[in-house]
């Protein structure tokens, strides 16, 4: 890969204002997820019950408190740092996994391509809810193990996406002009392939980090992931739902900050991906 | 460069030893009909095509969309590989014991394809492109961009204006004549040309096509020439090759198939191209309907289906490519032009009769 190439793409990127505003919100949490011990207002783990579910805009709890009484503002703020990890931790190892071996399929075809493709399809038989949790559950509890097997259940689609490029790509005239240079399949795959499909994986990985948080929260709520009191905005979304017909604006919150941050990442994806189409 | 002795570029057989040498190449595509259990079909692509071409010539290759132009073209270049037959290169055997490496192979041989657009990378300027494959071959990034700034300058390109565009800010010309480019970085003894100015129009072909002279004058390169164009084939080549649903129906001299052209088909291609004589405008259509299905055909002559002549014999037998008339290097497939194949229009040969009388007078 070129650095001129990467250049323009940044370029193109820093020119479009709603990936720019996606970013800063992102780099904003990001921040704050960081900073949280020292601009949080309170502790996130100790409330007073006599000041549970506490309005917005209360005094000293400036967005009410939990069922516990613990200050949700603190909350959301460490909560951003666990909701963060396990969106994209589970994500990126499987952008790593399944661009490699969705790269290999697509480009050797033929058998192996068969073998690895249908393998992937069992997986993909189970709706990631369900896959999610049983190996979750065969794991054991742990945030560990709950990252692995998030992973586990975006592998396969990632693999898909890339081994469709891939194909795609495969075929065209300048990876046979590349083939008649006499070059390695190794050399082709980073020389003239990645750079064309890493795009579409891309954004369709980045897709992937909302529903990442989602399932892992999911996890979180029945015992296979984080355990209460750790504050993760999945975790406490769940927690908040009793509460909803007592205070529906502080059980909605969690829900907001996931909301916010899924739809920066695809605003961000949406940005990158039309950066890397490199057209005036 | 001042390199040490090229072992890969060198002139092995001399100049009587034709360059490239193709025997019987086949190449047939599995189609799936229907269910699975069933006898597999085949489209035959590539039927047995020999044809050889000699050092610093250039053979053009026509026939129709779907002939096998273009799958002759990779199985030559390996980019497919064939299911029985023989590259002679230079006097080496591609790809056998003992003979030329295909790593060396193709570093002789480099292709120009018809997309120009989809021959080039849209994630690399014109000069990464080109210098791709000498970086492959272990030069330096830095030579290699400069190797690649001075073809683009000899195709034309003003290195400064054009190395650092990509695909989609050149236009269809520019863009092939870096194609053009990129080959050339190898310094390749055999360029095939997969249609490779179709896509452009006239002037514009033009241009590449005087190019294409020029580079062939100066570095003494041999090309095969794959077009449906006959004037451009007409212009370009030395040597043309007829193909019919793959298979070769007529070779020879350019001279020799455009003025007396013997094989029916040849005859309906050329009088397919519009004259510019108003006195001999074609009224007719020569050529009626398509080819027939590639899959699995029928024996005999696969031209007899469209052919005006046809007989029993056509439909018995296939005919051989075999030389016609006075010149030995004009080869055509047709029981007409062959003595004794018993068709109607065919010379007898009977038997009391020497076989030069019957070859040398009637011809």
């Amino acid at each position: 890969m070129n650095s001129s190439y990467w250049n323009k793409v940044a370029q193109a990127l820093r020119r479009d204002p709603v990936a720019m505003a996606a970013a800063a919100l992102l780099a904003l949490l990001l921040l704050a997820a960081w900073a949280a011990p020292w601009i949080a207002p309170a502790d996130p783990y100790h409330g007073s019950m006599l000041h549970r579910l506490q309005p917005l805009g209360a005094t000293g709890h400036w967005l009410g408190t939990d069922e516990l009484g613990r200050d949700m503002l603190s909350r959301l703020l460490y909560g951003a740092r666990l909701s963060l990890l396990i969106g994209v931790v589970p994500v990126a190892a499987a952008f790593v996994l399944g661009t490699v071996i969705g790269l290999f399929a697509g480009y050797v075809g033929g058998a192996a391509n068969t073998l690895i493709m249908r393998t992937l399809d069992v997986f993909y038989a189970f709706p990631s809810v369900l896959l999610a949790v049983a190996i979750a559950g065969a794991l054991g509890p742990g945030l560990s193990n709950s990252l692995l097997a998030l992973t586990l259940v975006f592998v396969p689609q990632v693999v898909r996406v890339a081994e469709s490029v891939t194909t795609q790509v495969r075929n065209l005239d300048y990876v046979e002009a590349a083939r008649m240079s006499g070059a390695g399949s190794l050399r082709i795959l980073r020389e003239q392939i990645l750079g064309n499909v890493l795009g579409p994986i891309f954004v369709y990985a980045t897709g992937l980090l909302s529903v990442s948080m989602i399932l892992g929260s999911g996890l979180s709520f029945l015992g296979l992931g984080v355990k209460p009191p750790e504050p993760e905005w999945g975790l406490m979304l769940n927690t908040l739902r009793s509460a909803i017909y007592l205070n529906p604006w502080i059980a909605a919150l969690p829900g907001a900050m996931i909301f916010f941050t899924s739809i920066a990442f695809n605003l961000l994806a949406d940005g990158v991906r039309s950066a890397l189409e490199l057209r005036a | 460069m001042n390199t040490p002795p090229d072992t890969v570029h060198q002139d092995r057989g001399g100049p009587a030893q034709p360059l490239l040498q193709v025997h019987k190449l086949k190449k047939y595509f599995p189609v799936r009909t229907g269910g699975w259990l069933r006898q597999p079909s085949y489209v035959h692509a590539v039927d047995e095509v020999s044809f050889s071409v000699a050092k610093g010539q250039t053979l053009g290759i026509v026939g129709e969309s779907g002939c096998g132009k273009s799958t002759t073209a990779r199985l030559v270049a390996r980019l497919l590989p064939p299911d029985s037959g023989k590259l002679v290169f230079d006097g080496e055997g591609v790809a056998e014991f003992r003979g030329l490496a295909l790593r060396d192979f193709r570093r002789n041989l480099q292709m120009v394809f018809q997309d120009s657009y989809a021959s080039l990378n849209p994630r690399l300027t014109a000069a990464q492109s080109i210098a791709f494959g000498p970086r492959v071959h272990g030069v330096t990034a830095h030579a290699a961009q400069q190797l690649a700034e001075s073809l683009l300058a000899r195709v034309g390109l003003e290195p400064r204006q054009f190395a650092a565009r990509y695909p989609h800010e050149l236009s269809g010309g520019q863009r092939q004549r870096v194609n053009i480019a990129r080959a050339l970085a190898f310094d390749p003894r055999l360029l095939i040309l997969d249609e490779a100015v179709a896509a452009l129009d006239k002037s514009v072909q033009a241009q590449v096509l005087n190019l294409l002279q020029e580079l062939k004058a100066e570095r003494a390169l041999t090309y095969l020439f794959i077009s449906h164009d006959l004037h451009v084939v007409h212009y370009l080549s030395d040597q043309v090759m007829v193909m019919y649903l793959g298979q070769v129906v007529e070779i020879g001299p350019v001279r020799r198939i455009y003025d007396t052209p013997q094989h029916p088909y040849t005859r309906a291609l050329l009088s397919a191209t519009p004259s510019l004589d108003p006195a001999r405008r074609t009224l007719q259509p020569p050529l009626q309907g398509d080819p027939p299905n590639p899959i699995d055909p029928a024996p005999g002559c696969r031209f007899r289906t469209r052919c005006a002549h046809a007989q029993a014999v056509c439909q018995e037998r296939a005919p051989e490519l075999l030389p016609c008339g006075d010149a030995p290097s004009h080869q055509v497939a047709c029981h007409m032009q062959q003595p004794g194949s018993g068709d109607s229009q065919a010379v007898a040969v009977p038997e009391f009769v020497p076989m030069a009388l019957a070859t040398g007078g009637h011809a």
